[in-house]
């Protein structure tokens, strides 16, 4: 598999974060999920459309820790090098 | 906002589907029009029988062995269900169930775990697997096949009833959990039925029941039917018991 970009990533993980809710405009990196009404459930399905698209298990614990969008990019792209 | 409504092109799973309860839903929900993937243990021509009466009736059905038990299953036949009717499956119907009564001292370590495994964590697997293709599809059905015994005493039967009552508390939590994705999740609490696994046990119980006879196979899928049905909607989190009175 080729290597993945964060701009690959980052332009899913907004695409995701946009069906639930969130005007594009508003999705950031410095943006919280709080902010964004992103809750834990919405967190799951990105998960789940992150192992689909790139084989990145993302576990509970993981999720927990993250707060912005740009940690959820950050980790995605770290699990995926 | 999604509104649990309006099902999407998708596929029933029904398990523990070659005979009984389950043959009646697969068959059921086949004339509601799902494709159903009917899955057994080990009655292959039985499942093959159900396939075929539901091809003759002119639905779409495909029989698939598994073992719910088995941490593998629902991989299995989820994928094997998507691939052959090429549609998510959006409808789940926990069927699969084994009993192994005895009185509460002489239940053995085995007695106990193997109810447990097939009957409350495969159905865990197999609904943590669906909701995948549920939540993408802001659309979904879990039914989960209960007891009248997980809402009252039975005597002989703690590790099912303990399971069966399972069931019940975690078909609820699914449901405060994702129902805001159109998914809806019930459970359906059969009393007296007739079927082979209570074939030979005295009915002595029938003038317990206030109805004064044991139930059907398809009186419980009509059921089933309507809670996976666009109808149901906004019906979550239920248990609706189909036991002639017994338990009211």
């Amino acid at each position: 598999m080729s290597a993945i970009t964060t701009e690959q990533v980052e332009s899913r993980v907004i695409e995701t974060l946009a069906s639930f809710g969130p005007d594009v405009s508003q999705i950031t990196r410095d943006a919280t999920f709080e902010e964004l009404d992103i809750d834990s459930l919405d967190l799951v399905e990105l998960a789940q459309v992150v192992e689909d698209d790139y084989g990145v298990i993302l576990k509970g614990e993981d999720m927990k820790e993250l707060k912005t969008v740009g940690q959820a990019i950050d980790l995605i792209v770290s699990r995926a090098e | 906002m999604p509104d649990s409504r309006t099902r999407p092109e998708s596929c029933a799973l029904v398990t523990g589907a070659s005979r009984g309860i389950g043959a009646a839903i697969a068959k059921t929900l086949a004339r509601d029009g799902w494709p159903v993937a009917v899955n057994y243990r080990s009655d292959s021509e039985g499942a093959a029988a159900v396939v075929a009466e539901i091809e003759q009736a002119g639905g779409r059905a495909v029989s698939l062995a598994a073992d719910v038990a088995d941490p593998g299953a629902p991989e299995e036949l989820f994928s094997a269900a998507e691939s052959h009717f090429g549609v998510p499956v959006l409808a789940l119907v926990n069927n699969a169930g084994i009993s192994a009564d005895n009185l509460f001292s002489l239940l053995s370590e085995d007695d106990w775990q193997n109810v447990l495994a097939t009957n409350l964590t495969g159905a865990f697997r197999l609904t943590r697997r669906a909701l995948k293709p549920m939540m993408r599809a802001r659309f979904g059905r879990i039914v989960n096949i209960s007891s009248v015994v997980g809402l009252r005493a039975n005597p002989g039967q703690a590790n099912y009833s303990a399971a069966k009552a399972g069931l019940i508390a975690m078909t609820k939590t699914v449901t405060v959990e994702v129902a805001r994705r159109g998914i809806t999740a019930n459970a359906v609490a059969p009393g007296w039925i007739e079927t082979d696994m209570t074939a030979g046990l005295e009915s002595a119980l029938t003038a317990n029941i206030p109805a004064r006879r044991a139930g059907t196979p398809d009186e419980v899928a009509a059921c089933v039917s309507f809670l996976a049905s666009d109808a149901a909607g906004y019906v979550n989190g239920a248990v609706l018991t189909v036991d002639g009175g017994l338990a009211a």
